[in-house]
């Protein structure tokens, strides 16, 4: 079997016809298989989803128990139709996980979701699972995005802190993964104090802690008065009139993007944080190189610098040009 | 070199003043010499190194990277020097001097540049490598002017920012005498010709408050719509300072050639052509350059109406009482017809004057300067010797169209307005403005706008066309850049019209006919 006759890509998703389910599908069907939790790749109304326990469980948070009409938790690989799937950690958010589809005849192809391989208290960390085709994310495929130490960006913070004490310092940063991540890493940069948080954030964060990780004292952004200096919102929530009860509030934002000038400008920001849940370019050469596939597949994001890269070393890939998913969600 | 890259990024995405001025003294405190020296002349413009070539960095790049990736990274973050920051491979971070960089760009001969650029890249971190390239590009862009520079320098210590504005135009960097001044050392000498002495400036009046006053103390004239400047010929060394002490000669040789005295004066700096004093909108072309063609200098000539006499013929007249110091000035020959003398304007009572500001002789007017016959030429803003009376503001009725979320104190608020005016019958946007309004009309206008949005982009929002503002403003210009073809001057919301009907909204052809 040909490997696109094992995967390709439709309006709805990818699509495995010898399995007969979609990978992270953008509509409604009958069988999804999905990586990780955020809201373009995690979608309701399918008939029925296979996904890691922890997704499972953070959409039912976000859709409600019924958010689909059957619901099966991946552990150790699994038949579906005439192929064998198995789930693997991506290191991306809580839950994470590649998808590896092995068919009974044919290629073994490995969608890596979203991915990220920088150490992460929030999620388990990457583990490379060797394939034939490797199916990647190019959301930072440009050699300009190579992530800082995500300990240096918290120093700027707390800097900026001491600078503007007066101030709060409201920092964006999507509400599932990027805010506990956030968290953590400003408890290991020594915020021993109440953060406070946006109410879009209480759920998921309350589900991070029943999953064994600690995130500290945390308290409601939702009272007029509100006493932590550090606060943490869905970006959204700087466009509602929540902010208004901040005195001369420091906004920052935390993501990958905010390497770039120009994007943190178009933003407003004040502090932008350069952190992010997605492999840098150094770490999304490496991992091509490390897993040596016969072929690269690209999802989204920045396909012409990955693209390039792969024809310079002589590796065949071909981009897949999935709509429906953000270049990194907020 | 980390901390100064440090204070570089801060201060790009600052938007408060404040914020901005605790940013740099915090920055200059901590700093030794000489590096906050150079720190502080980069970021004022007055730091000149050899000026690094796109082509001689994008050369370096195209050695190192694949020509193609290099092209769609550059694509992708829109500036050459912050592609290459993000670019060169390196793992090294030494924090080096900034001295270290700064000789590195004026000693080096443009043979060696290039290697010598690389080795530094070699040794830098990212954000390092990006103050170095716009160290080395000359292109600074962080929004700072000399003026806010001085304001944090005059936190620092004592001398206040009048008494450095007086010595900053003989100080070089890294400016190490200044620094001593501030920790409490000596005053520098100013050894410089022609330094720039502190502006007198006056406070705003109206006829209610006139009227506390006698007429016959004072003196009145027209106040010019033009740039308030110091022009000076010290033993032949020729300037032209704006009122905030920034050396504006460069933009108008013109005027510094015409400048056949010896003395400092103060006055308005002018288009002028024969008689016809030109609008606004003149002037600015010549503001900012660097060089101004002959056609420039021929079409937009500058010329200088003289309001008083700081220093004439070697003689400091600035104690003197003004009707002394007009008198030198009616006497002065300035020896070219560049030069002329603001008039005086009969009164004998504030009505008078009234009368002469509601009907000015030419548009380039703006108000009338009242002054008392005795007082002294004092540097800074004293209340009470000189007053300004502004001519009433302009105003048309627009309607708003977007709103942009403001910053800090503002944080959460839209308070950003863009508004527009009937064009047969489509709406066109003519300005911004964003202030005018009182907290309670922010909030309102606030709450109005997250009820009205259509759309939104960004943090900008579209708004349906229900609303009319009352907008004042100063004065109108023709202008190429603006989609409506008019650019505003200081315009600010003066009334928010709940009451009136979008319709009635007034036309853009109103607003062309007020250009002067």
């Amino acid at each position: 079997m040909r490997a696109d006759q094992i995967l390709h890509p439709t309006p709805a998703g990818l699509y495995c016809p010898p399995g007969d389910f979609y990978i992270d599908p953008v509509r409604p069907v009958p069988r999804a298989l999905i990586t990780h939790g955020h809201g373009d790749h995690a979608r309701s109304g399918h008939g029925a989803v296979m996904t890691t326990r922890q997704t499972l469980e953070i959409m039912a948070i976000r859709y409600g128990a019924d958010f689909a009409g059957q619901r099966q938790a991946a552990d150790g690989p699994i038949r579906v139709g005439d192929t064998t799937v198995s789930f693997h950690p991506a290191g991306h958010i809580l839950g994470s996980a590649q998808i590896a589809v092995q068919p009974d005849q044919g290629p073994k192809i490995v969608v890596s979701g979203d991915y990220c391989r920088h150490p992460n208290p929030v999620s388990a960390a990457y583990e490379p699972v060797p394939c034939d085709i490797f199916v990647t994310e190019a959301t930072f495929g440009l050699p300009v995005f190579r992530h800082p130490d995500p300990a240096g960006e918290m120093t700027r913070l707390l800097a900026s802190m001491a600078e503007f004490p007066e101030r709060p310092h409201l920092i964006g940063a999507y509400a599932l993964g990027k805010a506990q991540r956030l968290i953590m890493l400003a408890r290991q940069a020594g915020i021993d104090g109440p953060i406070a948080i946006h109410g879009a954030l209480q759920r998921l964060c309350d589900y991070h802690v029943e999953q064994g990780i600690d995130l500290g004292p945390l308290v409601p952004a939702t009272a007029k008065q509100v006493d932590a200096q550090l606060v943490i919102a869905p970006p959204s929530a700087f466009a509602s009139a929540w902010v208004q009860r901040f005195r001369d509030p420091v906004i920052g934002f935390a993501s990958g993007w905010m390497a770039v000038r120009a994007r943190a400008r178009q933003r407003g920001v004040e502090l932008p944080l350069v952190i992010s849940d997605h492999v840098d370019w150094p770490q999304v050469t490496q991992t091509i190189t490390e897993l040596a596939p016969q072929e690269v597949w690209i999802t989204h994001g920045a396909e012409d610098g990955l693209l390039r890269w792969c024809e310079l070393q002589g590796i065949p890939a071909r981009p897949l040009r999935l709509v429906g998913y953000e270049d990194e969600p907020e | 070199m980390r901390a100064f890259a440090t204070l570089l990024e801060r201060l790009a995405f600052t938007p408060g003043r404040n914020a901005k001025l605790r940013l740099l003294r915090h920055y200059l405190e901590a700093t030794p010499d000489p590096d906050r020296g150079y720190a502080l002349a980069a970021l004022t413009g007055d730091l000149k190194l050899r000026t690094v070539t796109p082509g001689l960095l994008r050369g370096l790049m195209v050695e190192r990277v694949d020509e193609q990736l290099f092209a769609l990274s550059y694509d992708f973050v829109g500036d050459l020097a912050e592609t290459i920051a993000l670019l060169w491979d390196t793992d090294r971070d030494e924090d080096v001097p900034l001295h270290q960089a700064v000789a590195l760009l004026r000693d080096t001969g443009k043979a060696g540049l290039p290697v010598a650029i690389a080795g530094m890249l070699d040794r830098l971190g990212p954000s390092q490598r990006l103050a170095f390239l716009k160290l080395a590009t000359g292109n600074m862009r962080i929004g700072l002017s000399a003026r806010m520079a001085r304001m944090a320098l005059a936190e620092m210590g004592a001398p206040d920012v009048a008494q450095i504005e007086e010595i900053w135009h003989g100080l070089t960097p890294p400016y190490q005498p200044l620094f001593d001044w501030i920790a409490g050392g000596a005053r520098p000498e100013n050894a410089a010709k022609a330094p720039f002495r502190p502006v007198m400036l006056s406070t705003p009046v109206d006829l209610d408050q006139l009227g506390a006053f006698d007429p016959t103390d004072y003196i009145a004239e027209w106040k010019w719509d033009g740039i308030r400047v110091q022009a000076i010929n010290d033993g032949g060394v020729r300037r032209l300072y704006s009122r905030t002490g920034e050396d504006i000669s460069a933009s108008f040789p013109d005027l510094i050639e015409a400048l056949n005295f010896d003395g400092a004066v103060d006055g308005e700096l002018l288009v002028r052509r024969g008689e016809d004093v030109a609008v606004f909108g003149d002037l600015q072309k010549r503001l900012g350059r660097k060089q101004v063609g002959r056609g420039m200098l021929d079409s937009h000539p500058a010329s200088l109406r003289v309001y008083d006499l700081m220093i004439w013929g070697g003689r400091d007249l600035r104690d003197l009482p003004l009707t002394d110091r007009r008198a030198v000035l009616e006497g002065a020959d300035f020896g070219s017809d560049r030069i002329d003398i603001s008039p005086l304007l009969g009164f004998s009572t504030w009505d008078d004057l009234a009368a002469l500001r509601a009907d000015p002789p030419a548009p380039v007017i703006e108000g009338v300067m009242i002054k008392r016959r005795d007082s002294p030429y004092v540097g800074g803003r004293p209340r009470g010797p000189w007053f300004k009376w502004k001519r009433d503001p302009h105003v048309v009725d627009a309607v708003l169209l977007y709103a942009q979320r403001g910053h800090g104190k503002r944080s959460g608020f839209y308070s950003d307005f863009t508004f527009g005016l009937w064009d047969a019958d489509q709406l066109v946007p003519v300005g911004k403005a964003y202030f005018g309004f009182t907290d309670e009309e922010l909030r309102e206008l606030d709450r109005f706008v997250r009820n009205n949005t259509v759309e939104r982009f960004g943090p900008v929002r579209s708004i349906a066309p229900k609303l009319v503002l009352e907008v004042a403003f100063e004065g109108l210009n023709a202008s190429g850049r603006h989609k409506s073809g008019v650019a505003m001057r200081f315009p600010r919301i003066s009334r928010i019209r709940w009451d009136k009907p979008v319709s009635e909204a007034d036309h853009l052809s109103t607003l062309k006919a007020m250009i002067p």
